[in-house]
């Protein structure tokens, strides 16, 4: 198994074209089969993940299961995968089978739709593998049209305002990203990952029209990667596509996009924007930060006033990405240990949030908040679920919500008191917000018409909870299982970013003497 | 064993609440019982046998992340095996009560199941708490801290039909969480400073934490002031003290045997554990130690002022569990965490025992829980009639003043007696200004104690009968399961504070608590507290005297000053009446003003000013291009999804050909 990595990426596309190729039609026997290909598929994949966890060496902090083959024109299909890494590649194959089982009741073209997300598993699983540059940005941007695709052709009413909205703002990222890329390229002369790793990009300050530029060529790039990671995680100011895009995806496209399509934002500061350009990162962690915090008391408060559930679960995403960014810019090991647990957290945590919701839109066709009320009398079994994720989401210790926040709190408190004072302060909001939500959805006598004969789970839908239920507890109470596997590659990073910074001061005093 | 006894009610809570549909809900009920039944009597084991040594029993791995490193285990030391009893005693005989109390509850249709469900809750709780005094780190505690925390929430909103319930849950959970807030800035502020939040490095810290500045928001603060500062917040918000109290009140939505186990014997005396077990910092933080007897104090006799005017019977004994509580912390401001822990102790039996008595009285009387609808009740409801007095008289802190007789060394008298009157004693002994003031507090709210709860005998037990005529003829004594519990209590109200006065507060102190509860080298409060002038030690004594013949001439006597006077001192009465407004103030402030935000960030932030913006980025090209979007339907995102490719080929073009060029 010596390419397992590319095993597990292209499973899923072999899949999508044997679909594309072989199957016709679209009546419910097609549609069936290829929900079956699909499923089957999905979790093959993940199975044969499993590997990868298993193979995964913990004592080693370098990259493992790197593969190396020649590509277009000089470029390298060069795959591999560290501590920071591996967990988002077996959070995405642990995600499919239940994205796919969530899709079960699609009618509209069934076989686009299934070929649309097995594509995405093998481009998001590249994202996450990718050891060079070139490949990177290939598959970063190509994972955006199937989900564009997703969101456009089976949205809600208002899909075409909302994938617009989505192509317009990741666009203006891709495009900055993309002459880094091209800078990067000529300044290091290789698109290497691991070579560009330990490159020091210059870091001289560059006078531009009377302007000066701490860090550089560093901070020049290190900004063009923020604009195409910032608007991915989303930060605040530039999130506003997120509730959009959620609200009229349909649900499984709501569930990648929090799990698995945020995360890349919080990747790609850990994979190239601290270890890159440790300079630039150090001068703008302020700045940063003091975004994350706006945006985890901003979003909370907004989504405190939300009438769409939908909207409010994305809402509440951005305020809970707000520790990742706080805690990879304190860049000490709690920090970001706490922030790469947090976006796995995250995406067991908001990926069932987004489903809970699915549950009664797939019933009633609503997600107005306003239309429900009452739900805990017909629904039990429903309440106990969404009661679990909305005490995980307020990250209840014993949950994985509480490790993340707490790591990343706790690392921030050393860098900043102030960032950490006001971060700390979305404990209080998020608890509002998501228990108002509950009160108003299940609690209350259940006296509309309209829900009178609402049906509890069924045991399809309990077997998608279930194992996201498995993990949430898991994490939170012995998260060992994400630590061990993170700590030793963060804690080289974080090595090596010190390391380059102690030696860019040396420089400085060195100038001024 | 203390094993068993931690995860004995959790596994109780797991079969009530999921293994009810195999059992049989009688079944499931009867098993959760009798592990918390276990968990007791391993309990009391654990209590009489303790050798003073500290024990340290590890489960399993938690969080570790650089030098951070958390371990699931248990502590035991005196402080854990005194809530270990405290928390098993209340909540066996609270799961024993509320097979009698929570059966056919009208609150739910005839055909749903509910107990399973509440006895699942209670066990959880009861988990919780057990996690949260067990701990042996400041990461459990909270784990234990929020648990509760859930447990209160989600029985609180038990009756989750009534919209009042679902509201006095959230408020629960988010005044909580401001407490919450605070304790765990305390945590981070710990780790950056001793870089470890095991006790152990932690209480080994306090010297040097004492000598430490640092930089926190705008300041340069001692260290340990600030950790204890914020860790106190978290007490404040958890035991319901003066500004974060504003939930406990409300919480009384919750069925009554919540109420006697949650809101008033355990989970509410948290915060006073905390200040106990972290005394090795405390007693190094004299600012902190100020604030906590003012607030504590201050407290006390809040909370009885308002308890002296409330009518439903739940909600006297809400405030006096506030009050009660303001008591314990004053107490441990002064640095007599003995005497605050002997409190906590006492207090478990008597508040409880007078919750489960009010249980059983609202029980007889139709869930009625308005005093101006009883009266005359001492026949019908005779073993509740007499719990209730001797509750009565253990709140009240009746006894023989020590002047007069004393048992060797031992006062007698009720259990809040002793306890009560040596807080009020350390108060005085402590010597400063803030103890002076506490004191005087301290004294005036055993008067209003003393007043409020006879007021609330007499409302209930003497006088006419009044109200719904049907309800007092149905009235009866509630059945054997709810009446045990009363009277297991009602021995430890009346003996407790006698049994175990030598060995909290008296000569046995040192020995029994051991080095669990640590008290600096200049500390000699408790000791000065045997020898204040006896004025001063029986000031209490009168106070509570005053306040049983105001209440008499007020409730049997004269049964027309009470309306007199509120006509009279309408202004006051009102402000009593209606809690000093501070739910008010709050809605006004907080909550009305986050809505209020939240509106404006959202359709002006959102909406207006980052949306317009980009719009206004894009003013030229955003109408055309949706123009022809609706002209070509959806097949309009293949044109992106054409673009994006083509972007991509021209990238990889580009590049190939300049790499060929380098």
């Amino acid at each position: 198994m010596e390419n397992l990595l590319s095993i597990v990426t292209f499973i899923p596309l072999v899949a999508a074209i044997i679909l594309a190729l072989f199957l016709r039609g679209e009546d419910a026997a097609a549609q069936m089969a290829a929900k079956r290909v699909s499923l089957i598929t999905t979790v093959v994949v993940f199975l044969i993940s499993i590997a990868i966890y298993v193979k995964f060496d913990t004592s080693q902090s370098g990259f493992q299961m790197v593969e190396d083959h020649a590509w277009l024109g000089g470029f390298r299909y060069k795959v591999g995968v560290d501590g920071i890494s591996v967990l988002f590649v077996l959070l995405t194959t642990f995600l499919m089978p239940l994205v796919i089982g969530a899709s079960w009741k699609v009618t509209h073209r069934v076989k686009e739709y299934m070929i649309a997300f097995l594509i995405l598993e093998t481009l998001m699983i590249a994202v996450f593998t990718a050891l060079d540059l070139v490949l990177f940005y290939v598959v970063f941007e190509a994972g955006l049209i199937p989900m564009f695709l997703v969101i456009g052709i089976w949205g809600g009413k208002e899909r075409i305002y909302a994938s617009f909205k989505f192509f317009l703002y990741t666009l203006l990222g891709s495009v900055l990203m993309l002459i880094a890329v091209v800078a990067m390229y000529l300044q290091a002369g290789t698109t290497d990952i691991p070579t560009l790793l330990a490159f020091k990009f210059s870091s001289t300050p560059i006078h531009l029209l009377g302007f000066t530029i701490a860090g550089g060529a560093q901070t020049l790039m290190f900004l063009a990667f923020f604009a195409s990671f910032a608007v991915k995680l989303p930060m605040w100011p530039v999130h506003t596509w997120l509730p959009d895009a959620h609200v009229q995806a349909p649900t499984a496209g709501s569930v990648i996009l929090a799990s698995i399509l945020l995360k890349m934002g919080g990747y790609g500061f850990l994979r190239f924007s601290l270890p890159m350009f440790p300079v630039a990162s150090d001068l703008l962690a302020g700045f940063v930060m003091w975004l994350s915090v706006i945006a985890i008391i901003y979003t909370s408060l907004v989504a405190l006033m939300q009438e769409d559930m939908k909207k409010l679960v994305a809402y509440s995403s951005v305020a809970h990405m707000g520790y990742v960014t706080i805690g990879i810019f304190a860049a000490n090991q709690q920090g970001v240990d706490g922030a790469i647990f947090q976006m796995v957290s995250h995406g067991f945590v908001a990926g069932a949030l987004f489903l809970v919701v699915g549950v009664v839109y797939d019933r009633m066709h609503t997600r107005e908040i306003d239309a429900y009320g009452g739900l805990t009398v017909r629904m039990p079994r429903y309440a106990l679920i969404f009661m679990f994720f909305t005490m995980a989401n307020v990250g209840l210790p014993g949950t994985s919500g509480f490790v993340g926040e707490f790591l990343t709190l706790v690392g921030t408190f050393k860098a900043n008191t102030w960032v950490a004072f006001f971060a700390a302060s979305g404990m209080i909001f998020s608890a509002s917000y998501a228990l108002w939500l509950y009160r108003r959805v299940m609690f209350g006598d259940l006296i509309k018409e309209s829900l009178k004969s609402i049906t509890d789970m069924t045991a399809r839908e309990r077997w998608i909870f279930a194992p996201l239920v498995a993990m949430t507890l898991l994490l939170g109470l012995y998260p060992s299982v994400v630590l061990d596997i993170v700590s030793p590659s963060v804690e080289a990073l974080l090595h090596g970013y010190n390391t380059a910074l102690a030696g860019a001061d040396t420089l400085v005093h060195l100038a001024q003497n | 064993m203390e094993t068993v006894i931690l995860f004995g009610p959790l596994l109780g809570a797991l079969i009530a609440g999921f293994g009810h549909r195999l059992l049989g809900e009688r079944l499931a009920i009867t098993l959760a019982t009798l592990l918390l039944f276990l968990s007791a009597a391993l309990s009391w084991w654990v209590f009489l046998t303790f050798d003073g040594q500290t024990q340290h029993i590890p489960i399993m791995r938690w969080i570790e992340s650089g030098s951070l490193s958390v371990d699931w285990s248990i502590r035991l030391d005196r402080l854990t095996a005194i809530m270990l009893v405290v928390v098993t005693t209340v909540s066996s005989l609270v799961h024993l009560y509320s097979v009698g109390y929570m059966k056919d509850d009208p609150q739910f249709p005839k055909g749903e199941s509910y107990t399973p469900r509440f006895f699942a809750y209670l066990g959880f709780f009861t988990f919780a708490m057990l996690a949260l005094v067990t701990s042996d780190n400041l990461l459990q505690m909270y784990f234990g801290w929020e648990g509760v925390g859930v447990a209160s929430y989600l029985l609180i909103g038990f009756y989750y039909r009534k919209p009042s319930a679902n509201a006095a849950a959230i408020k629960a959970f988010v005044v909580n969480r401001v407490g919450d807030f605070g304790f765990a800035i305390g945590i981070f502020a710990l780790f950056y400073l001793v870089d470890g939040i095991n006790f152990s490095d932690v209480f080994a810290a306090g010297p040097k934490l004492a000598e430490t500045q640092f930089h926190f928001l705008w300041m340069d603060v001692n260290a340990v002031e600030m950790v204890t500062f914020f860790l106190f917040i978290g007490a404040m918000g958890k035991s319901a003290q003066l500004f974060l109290h504003t939930w406990l009140p409300d919480a009384m939505e919750g069925p009554t045997p919540v109420s006697a186990l949650i809101h008033a014997a355990t989970m509410v005396t948290a915060g006073v554990f905390l200040v106990s077990r972290m005394s090795p910092l405390f007693e190094f933080a004299p600012g902190t130690l100020a604030f906590v007897t003012v607030i504590g104090a201050t407290t006390a006799f809040i909370a009885a002022s308002i308890g002296l005017v409330q009518n439903d019977i739940k909600r006297v004994i809400a405030y006096s569990t506030m009050s009660q509580l303001g008591y314990m912390f004053a107490a441990a401001g002064v640095g007599v965490y003995q005497a605050a822990m002997f409190h906590l102790f006492t207090h478990a039996f008597f508040k409880a025992m007078l919750f489960l008595g009010a249980g059983s009285v609202i029980t007889a009387m139709h869930h009625e829980q308005d005093m101006r609808a009883y009266g005359n009740l001492r026949k019908k409801i005779p073993i509740t009639f007499w719990a209730m007095i001797i509750g009565t008289l253990a709140i009240t802190g009746v006894g023989i003043p020590t002047s007069l007789m004393k048992f060797g060394d031992i006062p007698i008298g009720f259990a809040g007696f002793l306890s009560k009157d040596s807080i009020i004693e350390s108060t005085y002994a402590a010597g400063t200004g803030v103890g002076q003031y506490a004191w005087v507090m301290l004294v005036l709210a055993a008067a209003m104690t003393a007043f409020y709860s006879w007021r609330l005998i007499f409302m209930t037990f003497y006088g006419p009968e009044k109200g719904d005529k049907h309800a007092h003829e149905h009235a009866h004594e509630s059945g054997w399961v709810m009446t045990v519990p009363l009277i297991v209590l009602a021995i430890g109200a009346t003996l407790a504070g006698m049994l175990w006065y030598g060995d909290f507060v008296g000569a046995g102190s040192q020995a029994f608590f051991g080095n669990s509860v640590f008290t600096g080298a200049e500390n000699e409060v408790l000791h000065r507290a045997h020898h204040v002038p006896e004025l001063i030690a029986s000031a209490p004594f009168f106070a509570m005297l005053v306040g049983f013949v105001l209440a008499w001439i007020f409730y049997i006597r004269a049964p027309k000053i009470p309306a007199a006077l509120a006509g009279q001192f309408n202004v006051l009465y009102r402000l009593l009446l209606n809690k000093y407004y501070f739910d008010e103030i709050y809605d006004f402030v907080f909550t009305q003003n986050a809505k209020r935000l939240g509106h404006f960030l959202w359709k002006r932030g959102d909406g207006s000013v980052i949306d317009g913006t980009i719009n206004g980025v894009a003013l030229g090209l955003v109408p055309r291009v949706t123009r022809l979007a609706h002209r070509l339907q959806s097949g309009y995102v293949y044109h992106y999804a054409l673009a994006t490719v083509l972007g991509l080929v021209g990238l990889l073009t580009w590049m190939s050909i300049s790499a060929g060029a380098n």
